[in-house]
């Protein structure tokens, strides 16, 4: 694969009049963006026919920067909004950039039934573990145990595993990566923006100021070191315990599929009206 | 253009059904909704109308999914509608801020019960008039409209699409269950027959950068919808003209709300709609809105043939609200009452209005049941006694 | 002429489908305006159920029946409920077989007409279903609300495919009875 300078990839896609960006140094969100621009440009998708779509949160800030329609919405309701465009306008390519806390908490049920019906959309979802935005606290993606500035002696409830949620939900490609997998990770988005139905990509994404600093993983070379212990390969963890799997973070590709998708069946849908009204043979 | 259901003719439906038609009629091709009573015939006769224009129903997660897909089909080009009541409009309060921040043409309907929480779900009142009007948060406007009889609910929809479409705004139809749910006699015109107004589009790239700006002198921006190249920045942060999030320079936010709501209050004589029965010689006005107008109708007719000079005020439209013709009023008549199937909300914006010229007395009614004309003449009655 | 009819049963016997089809008659049919409301809630699944039509040739304002200028009754519950409501004068058609305790003081003020439609339905068409429909039949003829042509169109645009025969038997069957009364051989 051929990488193009990413001056060029910025200089295509970045709107120059919103930079600098809000992201902080070390911060994850800037690599997972130059990866779906990548993604765009080598499957050379027409700018004008895709739609970027965000709620709330640093991540959800990317919509702004880039040089597409965007809209951004309210806290948790991306893909409730991202639903309208696509039924509205099935010839759109609409991509979600969603946080954890965005789409795990407070829209974690417009995720799930998203998934549920197979909305055509490409979710690129960073999980920093935290609330960066706001300060720190802790996510219902917290790792137990982890510091927050709502749990300052450790976060005590489980986490969701939102790669396997989707996956359970009937997503058609559900992918995991850390940022640090930059290669595996474009592909995988180019997989995703190929595929008809919900297609998910879900990055380990370090925020050494707001989640970091607490969790004594405050800088870049600490949060790598930490994001390598923590990960384990997809055909890896296949051959370990449960015990020896406790605590860590399972990367790869989880589901590869093709259930039609809503927008198939919405098409069926109005022809089986139409039958039925006898308005068509 | 092939109709699902009768056009050009008379027939007898429920407020709902005429609601779902009207939106049909005036265009709209996508509806998103969760089931409430009594809220669920507008959506179960937009599923089966949509699929068969070639729009689109879909039954979302919740009320707060609804209108957030309502809003994202509008922006991809579609004229779009949500109904729900009581609890779902609660849901719906943030999205209909986020509509009113970016300068989405949506038409929200609110078939209102009783409440608060599930309150009487069966049962008509019209409870929710100010948080049709202030309950979302921060400053802003929008525009409500109230009908009182299955023909109002048909005619002020397809009003309702055109003022959204016109204003770049989301337009509420204040209806309730008993309007909703009452069967009657509705003439529905043939489409040739309609005047439809669609949301003014950038006439060039130039245009399209200004997605908020008011470049026409108009106060309403065109809008630049997804997917004709135009890269179109959409956010409900404070934004400059070109769509810019500018979350604290006060300026630019204070340009932006100002416009907002001035779009709105300037083209009041536009919006503003009423009736008077009356008027000319009353010493009585009753003012309301919506299914109690027509027990006040009554009452009024009944008062006259007494000999008892009474008028009615009957508002089509709840927001802008016409503050003046009230004040007008008020320094004809010798006494106004204002008649509302809650504790008091239209009655506070009236006795502003009235500005202390007259006497403004409410005549409240809860429970669920429309005032009959003669708990409104007895009230008037035992006064002039 | 605003004429108010009220319908009242119990819940199966198709009081609210007759209800809408006499407003429909009235409105699509005669030109008429016309609203029909219902009870809603608990009330109307089982139980008791009630509805009501106006009918008038200008626009209607208050859009329920405040003085039934006529009033159908199937059943003790809504006898006992709705009766005192009608409009003196005013007729009342009660299910003869459903409504044993009757208030003989109270129904001098009205023209009240005491008929078995179930069995008659029964009997003429086979099935006591269409009690509504010969019940309709009967009220439009004795008062002449809207036309018989009107009501058997809308009878037909209500009815599930495949019962016209049937529903249409019991609407004449009802007419008759009607002419029966209105000559007094009743």
């Amino acid at each position: 694969m051929y990488l193009k300078s990413s001056y060029e990839i910025r200089d295509k896609y970045l709107r120059k009049d919103m930079l600098p960006t809000i992201f902080c140094p070390g911060c994850g969100i800037g690599a997972v963006l130059q990866y779906t621009l990548r993604a765009i440009d080598d499957l050379e998708l027409n700018q004008d026919e895709v739609v970027w779509v965000s709620g709330i949160g640093c991540s959800s800030r990317v919509p702004g920067y880039v040089n597409f329609d965007g809209l951004h919405t309210t806290h948790g309701r991306a893909l409730a909004f991202a639903t309208g465009i696509k039924m509205a306008n099935p010839d759109l390519k609409v991509i979600a950039f969603m946080g954890d806390g965005d789409a795990a908490a407070i829209g974690g049920n417009h995720l799930i039934h998203a998934i549920r019906r197979n909305l055509d959309i490409t979710v690129i979802l960073i999980n920093n573990f935290t609330y960066g935005m706001t300060g720190g606290q802790v996510a219902p993606t917290t790792p137990k145990g982890l510091r927050g500035t709502t749990a300052p002696y450790g976060s005590f409830e489980n986490p969701f595993d939102i790669a396997e949620l989707a996956v359970a939900a009937g997503a058609n490609y559900v992918a995991r990566w850390s940022v640090f997998n930059y290669l595996q990770g474009i592909n995988s988005i180019k997989k995703a923006l190929q595929k008809e139905g919900f297609t998910l990509v879900e990055f380990l994404s370090p925020c050494p100021i707001s989640f970091g600093r607490r969790n004594k993983l405050k800088t870049a070379p600490e949060l790598i070191k930490w994001y390598q212990k923590l990960s384990v390969p997809i055909s890896k963890a296949k051959e370990m315990s449960p015990e020896e799997l406790e605590g860590k973070v399972i990367i790869g590709e989880f589901t590869d599929r093709d259930r039609p998708s809503l927008v198939k069946e919405y098409e069926a849908y109005k022809k089986r009206a139409k039958k039925a009204m006898g308005w068509e043979e | 253009m092939r109709y699902p259901f009768p056009v050009g003719t008379v027939d007898f439906i429920q407020g709902d059904e005429a609601i779902a038609r009207a939106a049909i009629l005036a265009g709209c091709r996508f509806y998103a909704g969760y089931p409430i009573t009594p809220a669920s015939e507008i959506f179960e006769a937009m599923s089966i109308y949509m699929p068969l224009v070639d729009g689109v129903s879909i039954q979302m997660e919740d009320e707060i999914g609804s209108i957030a897909a309502v809003v994202g089909a509008s922006w991809a080009g579609a004229k779009s509608m949500t109904a729900t009541s009581g609890p779902g409009f609660s849901l719906m309060m943030e999205n209909l801020g986020y509509a009113i921040m970016t300068e989405t043409p949506l038409v929200l309907v609110n078939v209102q019960r009783s409440g608060p929480s599930t309150g009487q779900p069966t049962l008509a009142a019209q409870g929710d008039l100010m948080q049709a009007i202030w309950g979302t948060h921060g400053d802003h406007s929008l525009i409500v409209l109230a009908p009182a009889t299955v023909q109002e609910a048909f005619d002020m929809t397809i009003k309702a699409f055109n003022l959204a479409e016109k204003y770049r705004t989301p337009v509420i139809l204040l209806t309730d269950a008993e309007v909703g749910h009452m069967r009657e006699r509705v003439y529905a015109p043939h489409p040739d027959e309609l005047e439809l107004i669609y949301r003014k589009l950038p006439a060039n790239e130039e245009e399209a950068k200004y997605p908020f700006g008011d470049i026409h002198g108009d106060l309403v921006p065109p809008m630049p919808v997804f997917g004709k190249g135009h890269h179109t920045y959409v956010t409900g942060l404070t934004h400059d003209e070109k769509g810019r999030p500018k979350t604290v320079e006060s300026e630019i936010h204070e340009k932006l709300l100002k416009r907002i709501v001035e779009k709105i209050e300037k083209n009041k004589k536009d919006i503003v709609d009423y009736e008077g029965y009356g008027l000319e010689d009353a010493e009585i006005v009753i003012i309301g809105f919506g299914i109690v107008t027509r027990s006040a109708m009554r009452a009024v007719k009944e008062l006259r043939k007494k000999g008892i000079k009474a008028g009615l005020l009957k508002l089509n439209v709840l927001w802008p609200f016409d503050f003046e013709l009230i004040e007008r009023i008020a320094e004809k008549a010798g006494k106004i009452y204002v008649v509302e199937m809650n504790l008091g909300q239209l009655y506070h914006m009236v006795k502003e209005g009235a500005n202390g010229k007259v006497p403004v007395e409410l005549i409240p009614k809860i429970g669920g049941e429309i005032h009959t004309p003669k708990e409104i003449i007895e009230r008037i009655k035992d006064n002039l006694r | 002429m605003r004429k108010e009819v009220l319908i009242g049963g119990f819940g199966g016997q198709g009081v609210i489908l007759s209800s809408v089809i006499l407003g429909r008659a009235a409105a699509v049919y005669e030109g008429l305006y016309s609203v029909q409301t219902q009870a809603y809630g608990p009330q109307s699944r089982g139980g008791a159920s009630k509805a009501e039509v106006v009918i008038s040739d200008e626009l209607i304002d208050y859009p329920k029946a405040l003085n039934p200028d006529y009033a159908v009754l199937l059943s003790q519950q809504a006898y006992e409920k709705y009766l005192s409501l009608v409009k003196e004068g005013g007729i009342v058609i009660v299910e003869k077989d459903l409504i044993p305790n009757r208030n003989e003081e109270l129904e001098k003020n009205f023209r009240v007409h005491a008929i078995p439609f179930t069995k008659l339905a029964e009997e003429s068409t086979g099935l006591s279903l269409t009690m509504n429909i010969l019940t309709l039949g009967f009220l439009v003829k004795l008062t002449g609300i809207v036309s018989e042509e009107a009501i058997e169109k809308a009878v037909l645009d209500s009815i599930p495919k495949g019962t016209e025969h049937l529903n249409l038997k019991a609407l004449k069957k009802g007419f008759e009875l009607g002419e029966k009364a209105l000559k007094g051989e009743l």
